[in-house]
């Protein structure tokens, strides 16, 4: 216990955040058996009810159960963002282990390109690429994946770039390791831990950027419960029932809240610079 | 100085025609066809003749390489062409609307280096003071706290509840206040923290110790020479900023009903109008980009130490 306390000491921060985040994963994984209702039954005859035993956070406008839809919202918004994580970090690392390790016309051509995607505002491109495919959680998906990954190319090219130089490349290569056993082995670990600071990031703005679209109407489609589609539906009943906006705006805040802190304390200690 | 300049103006115009470019291709590959979408849109039903006869007035049917040359040379003739639903050229709904846009812009701007400049100075002289850590927990909420939640949060206190403030639209500097206050949370929570940092870094500069030693007032330090350098950097910050700024007000604008440049995307998205979709895209980029080369130039002319080589690509 002692320990503990020395290990968490100045970190606390951190440790709380943590542990939101990791109650939070639980949630959007155990949402089927932890929701005390159905997230999309809808009971006219049960609308805006205040909170009972059976719906311990109230019902909303069409008789749902608050909390059933609060802790399925988790699912959408964590499982969404970690999608495209995984897939902006995928594209990420291959085209910028291949632009930094192989140099030359690939890389120029590379670099221009996300130079050019980074010309954009972020968020403004991926409502002109939802405006041009059409509202839908799919499109939204594609659209941030495709925006994201060419930060994550970006800073990946530039650490291979000065990691290709340094001795244990040299050296790897004059003991006659080939260039994948090479780019496997020694490259992407070593590119990999900072470049999943810069992931924790990314995942609080995914997630504000999930909601927001979802909140303008061009994400999730109802009636999948998601945080910000949910908030939008809540301020028509501002007056009399305002948690209906509120709950879901809280949910979001202390998600994003929570990788925030976790990535800029991360990134203190890994040197990593963050993006702003 | 003018070579740099010119230099920098050159690299511009690939951006931008990259910038073209994509939003082009973007169009080619989506599923749907103007010609289609500008019927939808004007309630028209959609026959055989008809689309056929909107594909060949739109110039679908050409090669797509003469498309893609039209597409640039049309643009910067600053014609974007016409609005599928009001059917008014895109430039004249864009110029009736960005005055909105740009004094929603300019008063969050405004009020955010209000609040920032005094915060972030003094969280710095008084570093881990009670100060330093509200501002801390400050700058943490405005990066985590989504704009529009944030909107309707304000509205329901101030506006609800206190009935101080109008719920929407615009008209009275009382109808600025929230939107402004929205918008620039966000801001104040990224210029706070930079020039905190900055300020933090000039303390350990030796013309401080040097100011110190020669027993000058160290009020006079901070405010004269201290302050004056560090917020060079908060100026480099509102410039990569922008494009945050420019989707806030978007959705600030969604949320208060603003008459803007954003919510006119928003419904041309839900239109198919693609030629606003288009023109705001590339619009964007352009204002993005030039108000970086500002930046930067505002920059060199206050430091001249700036070298060329250490500026950022743009």
């Amino acid at each position: 216990m002692a320990r503990i306390r020395t290990a968490l000491k100045g970190k606390w921060p951190f440790a709380i955040c943590s542990g939101i985040l990791v109650v939070f994963f639980l949630v959007s994984i155990l949402a089927p058996w932890i929701a005390p209702n159905d997230p999309i039954q809808v009971n006219l005859a049960l609308k805006l009810m205040p909170p009972s035993l059976e719906y311990p956070l109230g019902t909303d406008q069409l008789g749902r159960c608050n909390l059933s839809r609060l802790l399925y919202g988790a699912r959408v918004s964590l499982g969404f963002a970690t999608l495209i994580f995984v897939a902006s970090l995928g594209i990420g690392l291959v085209v910028g282990t291949l632009s930094g390790y192989r140099g030359g016309w690939i890389d120029a051509l590379l670099m221009r390109f996300c130079d050019g995607v980074m010309a954009f505002p972020n968020l403004v491109l991926v409502l002109g690429i939802v405006g041009l495919l059409g509202p839908g959680l799919w499109q939204v998906v594609v659209a941030l994946m495709m925006v994201q990954w060419v930060y994550y190319a970006r800073m990946i090219r530039g650490m291979v770039v000065s990691m290709k130089e340094q001795n244990f490349i040299t050296a790897a290569r004059i003991s006659g390791s080939s260039n994948w056993k090479i780019i496997r082995r020694h490259l992407v670990p070593n590119v990999l831990p900072p470049i999943m600071v810069m992931g924790t990031l990314e995942m609080g703005w995914a997630i504000m950027d999930i909601s927001a679209l979802s909140f303008l109407g061009l994400g999730i489609q109802p009636p999948t419960p998601e945080w910000g589609a949910m908030i939008h539906e809540g301020t028509s009943f501002m007056r009399s029932n305002p948690e209906l906006m509120l709950y879901p705006g809280l949910m979001i805040l202390f998600v994003v809240i929570s990788f925030n802190v976790i990535g800029e304390s991360l990134s203190e200690q890994f040197g990593v610079k963050r993006r702003y | 100085m003018v070579i740099y300049l010119i230099k920098r103006l050159f690299a511009v115009v690939p951006i931008i025609l990259f910038a073209i470019f994509l939003m082009f291709v973007l169009v080619r590959l989506s599923p749907v066809d103007p010609a289609q979408a500008y019927l939808a849109a004007s309630n028209i039903h959609p026959t055989e003749e008809l689309l056929a006869e909107k594909r060949q007035e739109f110039g679908l049917d050409r090669p797509l390489i003469v498309q893609y040359f039209q597409t640039v040379a049309d643009i910067v003739r600053f014609d974007f062409g016409n609005s599928y639903v009001t059917n008014t050229p895109v430039w004249q709904e864009i110029t009736t609307r960005l005055p909105a846009t740009l004094q929603l812009a300019l008063s969050s701007i405004l009020v955010a280096i209000i609040v920032s400049v005094p915060l972030g100075f003094l969280s710095a002289v008084y570093k881990n003071s009670w100060l330093d850590h509200f501002s801390r927990l400050l700058s943490y909420l405005g990066a985590s706290i989504p704009q529009f939640w944030l909107g309707y949060v304000l509205i329901f206190f101030f506006a609800v509840k206190l009935d101080l403030f109008p719920v929407e639209g615009r008209g009275t500097w009382q109808h600025f206040v929230l939107p402004s206050i929205t918008l620039s949370l966000a801001l104040i929570a990224i210029y706070t923290r930079l020039l905190r940092a900055s300020v933090l870094e000039e303390l350990e500069e030796a013309y401080v110790l040097y100011g110190r030693t020669r027993g000058l007032k160290e009020k006079g330090i901070m405010v004269k020479h201290v302050l004056r350098i560090s917020i060079s950097p908060m100026l480099t910050g509102l410039g990569m900023n922008l494009g945050k700024l420019l989707t806030g007000t978007i959705i600030v604008e969604q949320v208060f009903s603003w008459p803007g440049f954003g919510r006119f995307f928003i419904e041309a998205i839900f239109n198919r109008d693609i030629p606003v979709i288009q023109s705001y895209v590339v619009l964007a980029a352009c204002l993005f980009i030039v108000c970086n080369l500002i930046v930067d130039v505002i920059q060199l002319y206050l430091d001249p130490r700036i070298s060329r080589e250490g500026r950022a690509q743009f």
